[in-house]
């Protein structure tokens, strides 16, 4: 069954919303089927969405002031006493700056404390380098019993919103603060640890993460006007990987590229290397920062600066498919 | 666990547990004397008086919690676990051995009856903190309470403060902390390390009712814990002086024990020492 894309996705009009809007309907939806849901947040209530939680269950929400080590550990108890905390602060902050609270409290300690980190990637825009977390998916996927999960569009959010609130493990989830191009459907697919193909073709796997995804698709609609015919793969879970989809397209087409709006160094493309490096060595491409941190720019202008819009991923595919040979079976 | 101990009972129950750390740290070969050995009267009175739990149902949903926020003195509470009949006394030896439920700093998912994992300092409280607001707040259960036992150096952590302001603004009152106040940090004393003097006042300004006591007077460590359960629009703070290594005259005051476990004819030494309550007992009876 083919995934059901957003029909208008292509449209200069296409309906954009910021993922982190789903987050919080996502949360708020959580908070209405399960009570044991509660969230807290550090100061950041409305801009990490938290906010529509607050006010349909303000017994249940917890403000922590800006104190992230607090928020993290305080969460780690409430879990204890069988609750499902979700935390939200900037990726930079949270988990930036508790990383070890996280690391003891929640992920060896195995307690489902929910760590999301909105305003990830340089597309946060104006407020800089500070605050443009790109380290985060490195940081948190090399916690054993942490889940790590990055949305593509805000719709996609909400889905896995309520499904991190069931799934009883540590969970990372990153959110990215911009308007962000809506390329599923309420009908589409999402369960914790499944990738999609979004796209079929023969010539390249394009993987993507989070907000990348979106740009992924934008660059194989270019790629095939170039008789490039490329497969898109949406990989929102980056721990635990979906092996075997990726696998399967990885196999088929013999080469990959991997995108994300974060260090590429450990991030997504790490993980994807790392796998398909032990189980089916083939070219690979990593499209991400390279060892530096962003700067002040609109989104738009930092996301083509640093080659990841849909025009800048086709430039980089069509050159990386020039030199890279594919993998065959019988090498 | 509520017992009908004596006061006198649960100071022979401190020696008891005095005598496993020392046991337990020479079999081990490393780990932490002089803070387990400093806090045997508090952790006696806490397993043995004032804890509403029962070590065969670790997870009873009624029970009172306990979180260890300095987990290297881990090996006091698993003494007095032991004693208390959560797991056999004689699961003590395999401290920080290879497959032992008895790590090094405690792991909640090893064994029943912890209720945090910690090593990592100053994340206690905060833990603590979360699970007496979701008492006090969420489930509005009123006879359950939550204690925490903290290191003096470990104050040094800002986490602790994050947290002292957040139990103090929600006036978490079925929350009782300990600061096991020793005066001794690795790399000295506490005051010349990093000074946490006016400690009362530090914590009173937080919105703190803070008490100090003796922490080696069993009785004064019950009746605190009696105390603060009666305030009901504040957290206590229990100061409890202590003295590092205490029943074990060549450890007492020393930080080099800090870090440092007995050898064989240390721990010999300091058995012999702890089985004549330091020569008070001319002959050993039976049974010790």
């Amino acid at each position: 069954m083919s995934y059901p894309l957003n029909p208008s996705l292509f449209n200069d009009d296409v309906k954009q919303e910021p993922i982190r809007a789903g987050f919080g309907r996502g949360l708020k939806a959580a908070g209405e089927t399960n009570e044991l849901v509660v969230a807290l947040c550090a100061d950041l209530t409305e801009s990490t969405q938290m906010h529509l939680f607050r006010e349909a269950f303000p017994k249940r929400f917890i403000e922590i002031g800006v104190a992230e080590q607090n928020l993290v550990t305080v969460a780690a108890g409430l879990a204890r006493a069988g609750k499902i905390p979700f935390t939200s602060s900037y990726a930079a902050f949270s988990p930036g700056r508790n990383w070890e609270q996280i690391r003891t409290t929640a992920a060896l300690n195995n307690q489902p404390v929910k760590v999301v980190g909105s305003h990830a990637g340089v597309s946060v825009g104006p407020d800089g380098a500070t605050h443009q977390m790109l380290e985060d998916i490195a940081l948190m996927r090399v916690l054993p019993n942490m889940v790590v999960v990055a949305p593509g569009d805000s719709i996609e959010a909400e889905k896995a919103t309520k499904l991190i609130a069931e799934n009883g493990k540590p969970t990372y989830l990153r959110l990215a603060r911009e308007k962000t191009p809506i390329f599923s459907t309420d009908d589409s697919p999402f369960e914790i640890g499944k990738a999609y193909v979004l796209r079929e073709g023969a010539d390249i796997s394009l993987l993507g993460t989070g907000t990348m995804s979106y740009q992924l698709l934008v660059a194989a609609n270019i790629l095939a006007e170039a008789g490039i015919n490329a497969e898109v793969v949406h990989v929102p879970t980056i721990k635990p990987l979906d092996e075997a989809t990726i696998l399967a397209s990885a196999r088929k087409t013999g080469r990959v590229l991997t995108a994300e709006e974060a260090q590429a160094a450990g991030g997504f493309g790490s993980a994807i290397a790392e796998f398909l490096g032990e189980t089916l060595p083939m070219p690979i491409k990593r499209v991400g920062m390279k060892d530096r941190f962003g700067e002040s720019g609109s989104p738009a202008e930092l996301l083509e600066y640093f080659g990841m819009t849909g025009a800048g991923l086709a430039e980089t595919i069509q050159e990386f498919v020039k030199i890279a040979p594919r993998y065959h079976q019988d090498t | 666990m509520r017992t009908n101990l004596t006061i006198s009972q649960l100071e022979a129950k401190a020696n008891d547990i005095r005598k496993d750390i020392i046991t337990m740290l020479e079999a081990a070969g490393s780990g932490h004397s002089a803070g387990p050995l400093g806090l045997a009267d508090i952790f006696a009175a806490l397993y043995f008086n004032v804890l509403n739990i029962r070590p065969q149902e670790p997870e009873w949903a009624d029970r009172d919690i306990f979180f260890l926020s300095n987990g290297h003195t881990v090996p006091v509470q698993y003494a007095a676990m032991a004693e208390a009949g959560f797991f056999p006394v004689d699961e003590l030896v395999t401290l920080r051995k290879f497959g032992s439920r008895l790590q090094g700093h405690p792991e909640r998912e090893k064994l029943p009856g912890l209720e945090n994992t910690s090593g990592p300092l100053g994340s206690g409280l905060s833990q603590a903190a979360g699970y007496a607001y979701s008492m006090q707040y969420i489930d509005e259960i009123t006879n359950r309470f939550v204690y925490v036992v903290m290191g003096d150096g470990e104050l040094n952590e800002g986490n602790i403060w994050e947290a002292a302001m957040f139990a103090g603004k929600n006036k978490l009152s079925q929350l009782v902390g300990f600061i096991d106040r020793n005066n001794i940090q690795i790399d000295g004393s506490t005051e010349d390390v990093m000074p946490l003097e006016d400690l009362k006042g530090k914590w009173e300004a937080f919105g703190w009712h803070v008490l100090e006591i003796d922490g080696h007077n069993i009785e004064s460590i019950i009746d605190a814990t009696s105390q603060a359960r009666a305030i009901t629009n504040r957290p206590t703070m229990i100061i409890a002086h202590t003295i590092p290594g205490k029943g074990v005259d060549f450890m007492e005051y020393d930080y080099k024990w800090h870090g440092m476990p007995p050898n064989h004819e240390q721990a010999k030494l300091a058995l012999e020492k702890l089985r004549t309550l330091d020569g008070k007992i001319t002959h050993e009876g039976a049974g010790v």
